[in-house]
C-alpha cells in the first residue's frame, strides 16, 4: 500500500492521507472520535444530574478558584496551538521543526496535568472534597479524572512516537500517526473546553 | 478455507489460527464462539423451563435461578448473538464490497481477542463463588456494592472488555464498508446486508460508549465506593437505568438489523427476483438507527417520570413502526410472483416475516402507556422480546448459516436434516412463547423461580416448558447436521452454488486468502447476477492481475485481550475477602502485558509480504 505512492520526488501536499492505510486510520480514527464524544456525553450527563447532590460536603462553587482553571485552560489551548503547526511542519516536510513542536506540545500537556494533580490534591486535603464524599464528588472526579487520563494517555503516545522516529523523518507510514495523535489532542482539547464550561464557569456563575 | 491452497509458511494449525488476521478465518473463530456461548446459554434457558414446568418445583434455588435469568440474557446479547452476527459479517461484508480483506486486518483480530477474552471473564465467575444475579439489566441498587455480590464485579468488567472488542471490530466495519468497496461499488449499489451491517456498526460506536461509561460508572460504584446512585450521598438510583438503556434500546437493533440484512439476501436469491424496494429499504435502516436512540424511556416508564416525557417516547416508540413494516412488505412484494424455492434457508428466511410481525404487533402494544402499567414486567414482556430476538434475530442467522455454509465451509448442510430442524425450532419456538403472552396477562411477573399451585398458570407453563424442549431438540439436529454434512455432503466446486445475486458468489470456493485475483469491476446493483445475465457470466476485471500485497499474521491480538482479561481478574480480586496474591501484581501484570502488546505493535512497522505473480496464478488454476 505505502509502495503505492511515487516518494522519490518527495512527500505528496497530504502525507497523513496519500496512502490507502492512511486514509482508513484518518476515517476510523475519526469514528473513534465520535464514539469517545458520546462517552464523555455520558459522563457530562452524569455530573449534570449529579452536581447538586452535595450530601452536606463541600458544593462546587465553594470549590472551585476561576484563577488555577484559567492558567490550566490556557496551557491546554496553546498545546493545542503548538500541535497545529506541529502539522503544518509536516505537510512542509520541516521534520526537525515538526518534533521540536510535538515537544513543547507535550511540556504544555505535562504542566497541565501537573496543574490537574494539584488541584486533586488541594480540593482533597484542604477542601474535603474526596471522591466518595458525595454523588457531586464522585462524579466530578470521574469526569475531570477520565479527561486526565486522556491527556496522559495523550501524552505517552506523543513520546513513544517521537522516541520511534526520532532519527526517520517524515514517511508516509509515520506522517498518519503524527497526524491521529495530533487529532486526539484536539479532542482532548475541545473536551476541556467543555469541562471549563460546564464543570467550572457554570458552578462559578451560578447557572 | 484457504488454508489448504495458500500457506505461504509452514506455521502449525492451531499457531496459524491463533495469529490469524484473514477475516474468513476470523469468520470462523467468531462462529465457534458465538456457537458455544449460545449453547450454554440455551442451556440455562432449559434448566430454567425444567424448574418452571410445575409449581413449587424445586429443581432449582431461587438463587441459581437468578444467576441463569442473568446468565441467559446476558450471554445471548453480548456474547452469543452479538459474535454470531460479527462472524457473517466478518466473512461476507469484504466479499460482497469486492475488497480482499477489511480495512484493518490487525484490529479485526484484535477485535475478536478482545470479546473472547471479556466473555472467558464474565463465564468464570461461576468459580468464584457465584454468577452475577442481578438480571441483564443490574439495576441498582440490587447490583451495587451494598447488594451484590462478587459475581456482579465479573458482569462489569468482563462486559466492559467484551464490549471493546466489539467498539473496535464496528470501527473496523465502517471504515471496509466505506474507504474499501470495488470500483463501482457505489453506495446504492451495496447489498443489503453491507448497509445493514454498516448501520450497526455505527450503532455499536454510538450505543456501547454509553455502555461503557455505565459498566464504569458502576465498577467505580462497586469497587471504590462512588456515590452515584446513592440517594443517601446526592445520588440517584435512576441515572443507571437511563444510562443503560439509551445503550439497551439500540442494542436491540445492533442484533435485529444484520438479521434484516440477511433476510434481505436470502429472499431475492431464492425468489429469483430483485429485492423490491432497495432504496425504500436502505432509507428505512437509516430510520429505524435514527429512531432506535430516541426511545429508551418505554423501558421506564413505570419509573415515574411523568406523562408528558412518557406520551413524547410512546410516540416516538410507536413511529418505528413505520419503516419496519415498509421492510415487512417489501420481503412480501420480493416473493410475490417469485419462483420461491422452499430449502432450509428459504424456510427459515420466509417464517422470520411473519414471526416478526407478531413480535412488533406486541411492541406496539406496549409502547401505550397506560397498558403498559399493567404489562410492565410480566410475561407478556418476556414473550414479546423473545418474539424479536429469536423469532426474529435467531431465525435470520439460522438463514445465514445454511445460505452461507457452502462458501465459509466448502460444502453444504443436509437439507433433509434442516428442514427436520426448522420445523422443530418454529413450532417449538411458537409453543414455548406464544402462551408467553397469555400467561402475562394473566398476571405472571417475570424474572420469578416459581409460581403457587391453583393460579390457573400449571397448564400453560408445562405447555411452554415442552416447546422449549423441541427447540433444544432442534439445536441438536442442527450440531448433528453440522457433522453429518462434514462426511457425507458433496463438496461444493463451482462458484455459486445456490445462483444467486451478489458478489460473494463470484469468487471460487474455497476462497483463496486474497479473495479476488483481480478487484472485479461491478456495473450494477446485485452484480453478478447482471454479469450472468448481460456479461459473459464472469465479473470484469479492475486492475491487471499483479502480486498481491497481504498482512502479517501476529499474536499479539491474542496478548493483548489476555491482558485485558488478567487485569479485569485484578480488578475483581480487590473485592475477594482473602486473594491469593496481592492484586497489585495481577493488575500490574494485566496492563503490562496489554501496554506492552500494544507498544510493541506500535512501534514494529510491519508492512506485510505480497503474494508473487506466479504463486498466484497457481492458486488460481487449482481453485477454478
Amino acid at each position: 500500500m505505502s509502495d503505492s505512492v511515487d516518494v522519490s520526488k518527495g512527500l505528496p501536499p497530504n502525507p497523513e492521507k496519500a496512502t490507502l492505510e492512511g486514509k482508513n486510520k484518518f476515517l476510523g480514527f475519526w469514528v473513534f472520535l465520535g464514539g469517545e464524544t458520546i462517552m464523555f456525553a455520558t459522563f457530562f450527563g452524569t455530573f449534570l444530574g449529579l452536581r447538586d447532590g452535595t450530601a452536606g460536603g463541600p458544593s462546587a462553587s465553594e470549590l472551585f478558584s476561576l484563577p488555577l482553571v484559567f492558567i490550566m485552560t490556557m496551557l491546554l489551548l496553546t498545546s493545542s496551538l503548538t500541535s497545529v503547526l506541529a502539522m503544518y511542519s509536516m505537510k512542509k516536510n520541516n521534520f526537525k521543526n515538526m518534533m521540536v513542536l510535538t515537544g513543547v506540545t507535550v511540556l504544555l500537556g505535562f504542566a497541565f496535568l501537573g496543574f490537574e494533580i494539584y488541584e486533586f490534591y488541594e480540593y482533597v486535603h484542604h477542601g474535603g472534597l474526596g471522591f466518595t464524599t458525595s454523588a457531586f464528588g464522585s462524579s466530578f472526579y470521574s469526569l475531570v479524572g477520565l479527561h486526565g487520563a486522556h491527556v496522559t494517555f495523550g501524552l505517552f503516545w506523543f513520546i513513544t512516537l517521537m522516541i520511534r522516529y526520532s532519527r526517520t523523518g517524515i514517511t508516509l507510514t509515520n506522517a498518519p500517526k503524527f497526524y491521529l495523535a495530533s487529532l486526539y489532542w484536539h479532542f482532548i482539547d475541545v473536551v476541556w473546553v467543555f469541562i471549563f464550561t460546564v464543570v467550572y464557569l457554570m458552578a462559578i456563575g451560578g447557572a | 478455507m484457504a488454508t489448504a491452497t495458500a500457506t505461504n509458511t509452514n506455521k502449525s494449525v492451531l499457531w496459524d489460527w491463533l495469529t490469524t488476521v484473514d477475516h474468513k478465518k476470523l469468520a470462523v473463530l467468531y462462529l465457534i464462539a458465538g456457537a458455544l456461548f449460545f449453547l450454554k446459554a440455551g442451556l440455562m434457558a432449559i434448566f430454567m423451563r425444567i424448574q418452571l414446568m410445575s409449581a413449587e418445583n424445586t429443581f432449582l434455588s431461587g438463587q441459581t435461578f437468578n444467576e441463569f435469568v442473568t446468565m441467559h440474557g446476558t450471554i445471548m446479547l453480548f456474547l452469543a448473538v452479538t459474535p454470531l452476527i460479527f462472524a457473517f459479517m466478518n466473512f461476507v461484508i469484504p466479499l460482497q464490497i469486492g475488497a480482499r480483506d477489511v480495512a484493518f486486518p490487525f484490529v479485526n483480530a484484535l477485535g475478536f481477542w478482545i470479546f473472547f477474552f471479556g466473555g472467558l471473564l464474565v463465564s468464570v465467575s461461576w468459580f468464584f463463588g457465584g454468577a452475577p444475579d442481578a438480571g441483564w439489566t443490574a439495576y441498582v441498587p440490587l447490583s451495587s456494592g451494598e447488594y451484590g455480590d462478587l459475581g456482579l464485579d465479573f458482569y462489569v468488567l468482563g462486559l466492559q472488555i467484551s464490549g471493546l472488542g466489539t467498539l473496535v471490530s464496528a470501527i473496523n466495519f465502517i471504515v471496509t464498508i466505506i474507504n474499501m468497496r470495488a470500483p463501482g461499488m457505489t453506495m446504492m449499489r451495496l447489498p443489503l446486508f453491507c448497509w445493514t451491517g454498516l448501520v450497526t456498526s455505527i450503532l455499536i460506536v454510538f450505543a456501547f460508549t454509553p455502555l461503557a461509561a455505565g459498566l464504569a460508572l458502576l465498577m467505580l460504584d462497586r469497587i471504590f465506593g462512588a456515590q452515584y446512585f446513592n440517594p443517601g450521598s446526592g445520588g440517584n438510583p435512576v441515572l443507571w437505568q437511563h444510562i443503560f438503556w439509551i445503550f439497551g434500546h439500540p442494542e436491540v437493533y445492533i442484533l435485529v438489523l444484520p438479521a434484516f440484512g440477511i433476510i434481505s439476501e436470502v429472499i431475492p436469491a431464492f425468489s429469483k427476483k430483485r429485492l423490491f424496494g432497495y432504496t425504500a429499504m436502505v432509507f428505512a435502516t437509516l430510520i429505524i438507527a435514527f429512531l432506535s436512540f430516541m426511545v429508551w424511556v418505554h423501558h421506564m416508564f413505570t419509573v415515574g417520570i411523568g406523562p408528558i416525557t412518557n406520551s413524547v417516547f410512546a410516540i416516538a416508540t410507536m413511529a418505528i413502526g413505520v419503516p419496519t413494516g415498509i421492510k415487512i412488505f417489501n420481503w412480501l412484494f420480493t416473493m410475490w410472483g417469485g419462483k420461491i424455492i422452499f430449502n432450509t434457508a428459504m424456510l427459515c428466511a420466509s417464517s422470520f416475516v411473519p414471526t416478526f410481525v407478531l413480535g412488533g404487533v406486541t411492541g406496539v402494544m406496549l409502547a401505550m402507556v397506560p397498558v403498559d402499567y399493567l404489562y410492565h414486567d410480566t410475561y407478556f414482556v418476556v414473550a414479546h422480546f423473545h418474539y424479536i430476538v429469536v423469532g426474529g434475530i435467531a431465525l435470520g442467522l439460522l438463514a445465514g448459516t445454511f445460505y452461507w455454509y457452502p462458501k465459509m465451509f466448502g460444502h453444504k448442510l443436509n437439507e433433509k436434516l434442516g428442514q427436520l430442524m426448522f420445523w422443530m425450532f418454529y413450532v417449538g419456538f411458537h409453543l414455548t412463547f406464544f402462551i408467553q403472552h397469555i400467561l402475562g396477562l394473566i398476571g405472571m411477573p417475570r424474572r420469578v423461580f416459581t409460581y403457587l399451585d391453583g393460579q390457573g398458570m400449571e397448564t400453560m407453563n408445562l405447555v411452554s416448558s415442552i416447546g422449549a424442549f423441541m427447540m433444544g431438540a432442534a439445536i441438536i439436529v442442527l450440531l448433528i447436521n453440522v457433522v453429518y454434512s462434514a462426511y457425507t455432503s458433496k463438496r461444493v466446486t463451482v462458484r455459486d452454488p445456490w445462483d444467486a445475486r451478489t458478489l460473494e458468489w463470484a469468487t471460487t470456493t474455497p476462497v483463496p486468502e486474497y479473495n479476488f485475483a483481480q478487484t472485479p469491476q461491478v456495473r450494477s446493483l446485485d452484480p453478478w447476477f447482471y454479469e450472468k445475465v448481460h456479461g459473459d457470466g464472469t465479473m470484469k476485471p479492475a486492475e491487471p492481475m499483479d502480486e498481491i500485497h497481504m498482512p502479517n499474521g501476529s499474536i499479539l491480538p491474542l496478548t493483548i485481550g489476555l491482558g485485558l482479561f488478567v487485569w479485569g481478574f485484578g480488578m475483581i480480586m480487590m473485592q475477594m475477602e482473602n486473594p491469593l496474591i496481592p492484586e497489585w501484581i495481577v493488575i500490574g501484570a494485566g496492563v503490562i502485558i496489554t501496554f506492552g502488546s500494544m507498544l510493541l505493535h506500535s512501534i514494529h512497522e510491519d508492512h506485510g509480504y505480497h503474494i508473487p505473480l506466479d504463486k498466484i496464478k497457481k492458486i488460481e488454476k487449482e481453485v477454478s
